[in-house]
């Protein structure tokens, strides 16, 4: 008989006191990786709360800024517009680029050409975004600071987001539900319409969610393409000025007024808030829709539905 | 025609005629489909090529008046606005005025750099103990923790390195870092540590916002290794930290550089939080904690009092900054995604490739 060649290995086969050593000291070194990550996270959290806790007034959600108080109410107003906005922009063409590269186009050249175009749109600073938005859309077309120059920037940043889940979801949706279809004499659009994209639904709509929490967090792009208002936002698309709430957080806090420090505050942890909103939404969906997953028994598919990821 | 016809009790199957129509009607559909879907799907390149074509258009007479001394140059200076605007080049500009992009372009290369250094090790530590040592029930909880620090915006990230982070290192861990050996590699820590505003806490703050993107990449990497080639390294006796460089590390390495590569893009472009914690001084950082700036977020802070330059180059010049940002973002993205593709493309197992 060979004896395997393990390198500390003692005689009795069992672990010696070096490698036990090493092997104690490197799991120590990765959990102590995992607690400053989880001790970032609460700390981040944490203060934003601490900070904003002594401030507090309720009143915060029902006045508007006034330039050296007042509360919040028009810039979560604005916010909202925004995300409405964005869902339905950012949703519509997302949803149609990734239907069209997973389901529609002929596989060839252009199709991988538009769909790098789309992994690359997604790493391009949010700021380049809003300058080349505040050029063209605000300048050269005489909008000004406006509703639909946000919109266009904030859907374009994160189109790729919802198109690139769009695309996972319906890759993912089992072959023999296809075939099923195709068996029962259904035409294509009718087969993508009754089952395929209601197979799809769950991810796309994760997708959809993930992407609205990025656009809420946005500052760099709305700066010079929302501008700011202290009144709630208007029916008008261009030419007035949208307030939202990153610019509260952004801003507020070298103000002379100590209520404007405080709104600072309240506007980090309404923004927390709204993100761990529409996170912990998608995260249910994936897992409400997960436990049904078809032909999964086993709970085999348990990593096969990937969720989108922030960046 | 379907299921739902012949099932339903009582629903007349349709007649042979009114099929035919249903079905002409389903071809016009599904052309009208592919053909707006196709047109949505353009626009993520249209709004990339887009961008590029303003940004270089807007940037022009920056270009022709700086020349290479916009990448070269160390003085970024409005000039005077109140004076005469002269003609140099054939472009009108104002007396003085000289824009040099370098300690941006430096300051934006240090503190992504910094993040790399610091942010990595941690993320890639963190998804190691996730995947290997967690139960799967507390594994979870902990992906919600990093999903909620890939979600919490820059700007409340910022406001925490203004207010809370960047004071507290300049209380605690600074003054320590001073009193390392004064030696080549470890005396870049000595210096006046100032208040917690600068280059190190710029850099300390953007690694944590590139940690979910590397850990989160890296998890889903550890995931797929298989099963069997780590059963069989524990079967030859080796401890589970010994398995782990054996296998699992040969097995993620390239699409861990790419998650690497990604998470400095990230890192690059970051703006607002930048722009809170690192001063904002348009200078080269004297030491590794003085103020500091970074292309991104010079933009966001200098785009308001260059609107009042009467001539407009100085706008013209900040969008040749973000020309240039663009590009140095693309090639780094460019680069880690081939990476990332092609580690996923070797998904298969490496079989005689040894371990």
């Amino acid at each position: 008989m060979t004896a395997l060649a393990v390198p500390g290995a003692s005689a009795a086969g069992r672990v010696g006191h070096r490698r036990r050593v090493r092997n104690v000291a490197w799991w120590g070194l990765c959990g102590l990786g995992l607690s400053l990550v989880a001790g970032a996270v609460f700390w981040v959290v944490g203060a934003a709360i601490a900070n904003a806790v002594p401030g507090w007034r309720w009143s915060v959600l029902t006045e508007t800024t006034t330039g050296i108080g007042g509360g919040l109410a028009n810039t979560i107003a604005g916010t909202a517009v925004l995300m409405v906005g964005v869902g339905i922009m950012a949703g519509l063409v997302g949803i149609g680029t990734g239907l069209y590269l997973a389901e529609l186009a002929p596989p060839s050249r252009v199709v991988s050409l538009l769909r790098s175009a789309s992994e690359v749109l997604s790493g391009v600073p949010s700021i380049v975004f809003g300058y080349a938005g505040y050029v063209a859309l605000c300048v050269g077309l005489h909008w000004g600071f406006s509703l639909l120059a946000a919109l266009i920037v904030l859907s374009v940043l994160v189109v790729p987001y919802v198109a690139k889940s769009t695309e996972i979801a319906l890759n993912q949706v089992p072959l023999a539900y296809r075939e099923g279809g195709e068996a029962l004499g259904m035409a294509p659009t009718y087969q993508l319409r009754t089952i395929v994209m209601r197979a799809a639904a769950p991810g796309i709509v994760t997708g959809v969610l993930v992407a609205l929490a990025i656009s809420v967090g946005e500052t760099a792009p709305l700066l010079y393409t929302a501008g700011f208002s202290n009144s709630y936002p208007s029916a008008h698309l261009t030419g007035v000025p949208v307030p939202y709430l990153t610019y509260a957080t952004f801003t507020f806090w070298d103000q002379p007024t100590t209520t404007l420090h405080a709104l600072a505050f309240d506007s980090a942890v309404l923004l927390i808030a709204l993100v761990l909103l529409l996170v912990g939404a998608a995260r249910l969906i994936v897992r409400l829709t997960q436990r049904h997953a078809p032909g999964d028994h086993h709970g085999l598919a348990r990593h096969r539905r990937r969720a989108p990821t922030l960046r | 025609m379907s299921t739902k016809e012949t099932d339903a009790p009582g629903f007349k199957v349709p007649a042979p005629r009114q099929l035919a129509v249903r079905r002409d009607l389903g071809r016009v559909l599904q052309r009208l489909l592919r053909i707006g879907s196709a047109v949505t799907a353009v626009v993520p390149l249209g709004a990339l090529i887009a961008m590029l074509v303003i940004l270089l258009f807007e940037a022009l007479p920056a270009i022709r008046f700086n020349g290479w001394h916009f990448l070269s140059g160390t003085s970024w200076s409005s000039g005077s606005f109140y004076s005469p605007p002269v003609r140099s080049g054939g472009v009108l500009h104002p007396l003085g005025a000289s824009y040099g992009a370098w300690p941006l372009i430096l300051g934006t290369l240090e503190t992504s750099a910094i993040a790399v250094v610091v942010g990595f090790p941690v993320a890639f530590a963190a998804a190691v103990f996730i995947v290997e040592k967690l139960p799967r029930a507390l594994s979870g909880v902990v992906g919600v923790v990093l999903e909620v620090l890939a979600g919490i915006p820059s700007v409340v990230i910022g406001l925490w390195g203004l207010f809370t982070f960047g004071p507290f290192l300049a209380r605690n861990l600074y003054p320590l870092l001073g009193h390392l050996p004064d030696v080549p590699p470890l005396a870049i820590f000595h210096g006046n540590h100032g208040y917690g505003e600068g280059l190190l806490s710029a850099g300390l703050v953007l690694a944590a916002m590139i940690i979910p993107i590397v850990a989160a990449t890296t998890r889903d990497l550890l995931r797929q290794v298989p099963e069997g080639t780590r059963e069989g390294a524990e079967a030859l006796g080796m401890t589970s930290s010994e398995v782990f460089f054996a296998v699992q590390v040969r097995w993620i390495r390239s699409g861990v550089i790419g998650a690497l590569i990604l998470g400095l893009g990230r890192a690059l472009g970051e703006t607002i939080a930048v722009a809170l914690v690192s001063g904002s001084a348009m200078q080269i950082a004297p030491n590794i904690y003085s103020g500091m700036t970074t292309i991104a977020a010079a933009i966001v802070t200098l785009l308001d009092s260059a609107q009042s330059d009467p001539t407009g180059l100085e706008t013209r010049a900040l969008a040749e900054a973000a020309l240039v940002l663009m590009a140095i973002t693309l090639l780094v993205n460019i680069a880690a995604r081939a990476l990332v593709r092609r580690s996923a493309r070797g998904a298969a197992l490496p079989v005689g490739v040894g371990l």
